[in-house]
């Protein structure tokens, strides 16, 4: 106890000597984000200052092993960091894929070498990843999967396209999964690799949404060679690894959906909006009773977010919980978003303009369409529920 | 704190599936249903709680009690909600015991350890009307010397049928609707005037209303402060709905346990009915749902713990979603289960009818979705 009181003194006053005081506010938009990568332009010196020491300290990857570049820190000590930073407004130093997906998937996975290799970049920042999963004929089905994957002798051969892959046009390298055998079952064929994005053969293009510009894009790869030992873990396992990515991607995407209703409250944004009567009461009641249920809904997701994660930690988690998480998070996330639109009236449609920040309001309720789609759909997070929750049986195959 | 049940409250869970199990399962609900038993439980049954420590779970030790806290209590009640147990656990010793928390040490004294030890029930007379409210009391206590004149009745009283004693919420002051002027008072059921006659509702349990004609009570008879009465009420009424949020849970959770069961049972089309994706997504979904129930009704629990003045909001959070999904598990199983879910003689109904009753008592979804809504500021 004492040593964790220690813990966050110092961490305190490191931060408090360390984190720039333009870096001491919630990030606005999107553009405050640092992505880091080969290519990234920093908006300001206090922004890669901030990148460069957190990165040094790994405590842009606080639980990550120090042999790999990460903090070393344990789980009470990575909380205590959050709870420091959270107490100064210090924004995030880095938004990584390479952090929240790839790394985890390589500690667990990855040879000594590869961890050596690529982890210590994506603490520091250096190189920022991008995600190939889905294809154009490879959605929910993703096991399904065509991008050919040749053995060569010396090297791998990569053809085909993915699609949905989130800042593909900014990243500098790609995990990506493949097919490498062609005879065996779909789920038995498929193997995880590492390449350069900037390997000759790779090309990408945007893809525009319904909410507008979007960082997903569509990948294509034309005779990519990439080096045998770019292999993580065992040559056609690579849907252990894909399926544990997926947890993880689930989770983030569910909880994201729900930690919304920890802050500013629907009801307040629809009170200042519209107005309330002389008990504080919104005026508009049938509003008011679909906000109410939306705010209960969010409130008790919200907590089995907490004890999802607590159960975790006490050791009797339930992995497929992660759907459950997925699906109701998304969906409340929608909900949400519906009521904000409600809630703002006309001015909720307004799609340019300064008064609206270009739109920002409708881009983000149509964006959150894609919550119940990406990261497998809601109708495949029941499928799965079902199945691994309940043990109800297989659909019978006509 | 962590929102997992610690080892001793697991152990209480236990020990009331055992028991439960074997003495007051679902089948003995339904001979006491068909028995027509107005009481609608056991006193023998009550006093072997009693003998558990459950009749005083929540009461001090120096009276007797366990004082073991609002989850254990909760455990319980969810176990008695799989199993339709009825029981004045819930009305006398969850929340008759948190009013008496303030009562004064002569009203512990006389009433506290029969309660513990199962001989004694007291009852909460609360409501007048159709809907919980309990601040439109119009029941009038006028002053009379020392002590007061109680004139009124309530109605839809929990176990207040043949209950021994009753918490009476009176107006001392001001008028129906107002939230100060009230006040509560413990009546023996023996005094003069008072009048009770069994209501029957759809659960089969114990509801009685109450007509209170020149009751006289002294002035010791007042629990806490005149006027106060529903500061004094607050503790036992957050109680008592995450009592039935617990309550609940455990019954939504036995609806969904027996669909579940069907479906993987019952065949149609060649095939087991489980195996169609539109049940599955109907299933996966309720599964969801009841997971929120849970969490809501842990936290609810702890909070109350942490303070039972102020657990408030989360109580109302319980309540109104456990009552929401209850509905839905019971709905869900009576479709599910097709004809078989419409016969009195499958248990599934006597679950949509306690359930019914329950997300109505102390407040409907509409009720605590308007106070958590008052707390969160819109």
């Amino acid at each position: 106890m004492a040593d964790l009181e220690q813990f966050q003194q110092e961490t305190r006053d490191w931060l408090e000597a360390n984190c720039p005081k333009t870096m001491r506010k919630p990030m606005r938009t999107e553009s405050d984000a640092c992505w880091g990568g080969r290519n990234f332009e920093f908006k300001s010196d206090d922004q890669r200052n901030w990148l460069k020491l957190m990165g040094e300290k790994g405590w842009t990857a606080p639980e990550w092993p120090k042999e790999y570049g990460g903090g070393g820190l344990s789980r009470e000590q990575s909380k205590i960091l959050k709870k420091e930073m959270a107490r100064i407004s210090a924004r995030p130093p880095l938004q990584s894929f390479g952090i929240w997906m790839l790394g985890p998937a390589l500690l667990k996975f990855g040879s000594e070498e590869q961890k050596k290799e690529y982890l210590p970049p994506i603490v520091r920042g250096e190189i920022r990843w991008c995600q190939g999963y889905s294809e154009p004929g490879a959605g929910s089905d993703l096991a399904s999967l065509q991008t050919r994957c040749e053995d060569k002798g010396d090297h791998y051969l990569v053809n085909g396209q993915k699609v949905w892959t989130s800042y593909a046009d900014k990243a500098d390298w790609i995990f990506c999964l493949v097919r490498t055998n062609r005879e065996a079952r779909k789920h038995l064929g498929i193997s995880f690799v590492l390449f350069d994005m900037a390997s000759k053969g790779v090309s990408t293009k945007p893809i525009t949404l319904i909410s507008g510009k979007s960082p997903f894009c569509e990948t294509f790869f034309d005779d990519v060679k990439v080096p045998k030992e770019n292999l993580v873990g065992t040559l056609d396992r690579g849907w252990d690894i894909a399926k544990y990515l997926l947890t993880h991607e689930r989770e983030m995407i569910g909880g994201s959906g729900g930690s919304a209703f920890a802050s500013r409250g629907l009801g307040e944004v629809a009170v200042s909006a519209l107005g309330a009567d002389d008990d504080g009461q919104l005026s508009d009641t049938a509003l008011r009773a679909k906000i109410a249920t939306a705010e209960l809904d969010g409130w008790a997701f919200l907590l089995t977010m907490e004890r999802a994660k607590d159960e975790a930690k006490a050791g009797h988690g339930v992995g497929a919980r992660s759907s459950m998480l997925k699906y109701y998070g998304t969906e409340l996330n929608k909900r949400r978003f519906e009521l904000m639109m409600a809630s703002k009236g006309m001015s909720a449609l307004e799609w340019e303009g300064e008064a609206s920040n270009e739109g920002e309001l409708p881009r983000a309720w149509l964006r959150t369409k894609g919550n119940s789609i990406e990261g497998g759909t809601s109708e495949v997070q029941l499928n799965i529920i079902s199945k691994r929750i309940l043990g109800l049986p297989d659909p019978k195959v006509v | 704190m962590a929102l997992v049940y610690t080892e001793e409250q697991e152990m209480v869970r236990d020990s009331a599936k055992g028991f439960l199990a074997e003495k007051a399962s679902v089948s003995v609900f339904r001979k006491m249903r068909d028995a027509g038993d107005t009481l609608g439980w056991s006193r023998a049954l009550w006093v072997e709680m009693a003998e558990m420590g459950w009749a005083g779970i929540l009461v001090e030790e120096q009276y007797g009690g366990l004082d073991f806290g609002m989850t254990g209590a909760a455990l319980i009640l969810e176990e008695m909600g799989k199993n339709l147990t009825t029981s004045p656990f819930l009305s006398s010793a969850v929340m008759a015991t948190q009013v008496l928390r303030g009562a004064s040490e002569a009203q512990k004294q006389a009433w506290l350890p029969k309660m513990v030890s199962g001989e004694a029930v007291i009852a909460l007379a609360l409501d007048e009307g159709v809907k919980h409210d309990p601040a439109s009391s119009q029941l009038q206590a006028e002053k009379l010397g020392n002590g007061y004149r109680l004139n009124g009745s309530k109605a839809y009283i929990i176990d207040g049928f043949d209950a021994d004693g009753y918490l009476v919420l009176a107006r001392t002051d001001g008028e129906a609707g107002d939230q100060d002027g009230l006040s509560l008072f413990l009546v023996d059921a023996k005094a003069k005037g008072i009048s009770t006659s069994s209501t029957k509702l759809l659960d089969s349990r114990n509801y009685a209303g109450a007509k209170f004609d020149n009751v006289e009570v002294s002035g010791g008879d007042l629990i806490g402060e005149a006027g106060k009465g529903l500061d004094a009420l607050e503790p036992a009424l957050n109680a008592g709905r995450i009592g039935l949020a617990a309550e609940m849970l455990g019954a939504s959770a036995q609806c969904f346990e027996t669909s579940m069961e069907y479906l993987k049972d019952r065949s149609q089309f060649g095939q087991k009915i489980g195996s169609f994706q539109g049940l599955q997504h109907r299933s996966a979904h309720l599964y969801s749902e009841l997971e929120l129930v849970r969490s809501a009704v842990i936290k609810a629990g702890q909070d109350f713990e942490a303070s039972a003045e102020h657990s408030g909001m989360i109580a109302s959070l319980a309540k109104a979603k456990s009552g929401e999904v209850a509905i839905l598990a019971a709905n869900e199983g009576v479709q599910l289960l097709g004809g078989i879910g419409m016969t009195d003689e499958h248990d599934m109904g006597l679950y949509m009818k306690r359930i019914r009753a329950a997300q109505e008592l102390l407040g409907d979804y509409a009720f605590h979705a308007g106070r958590f809504a008052k707390w969160r500021g819109f």
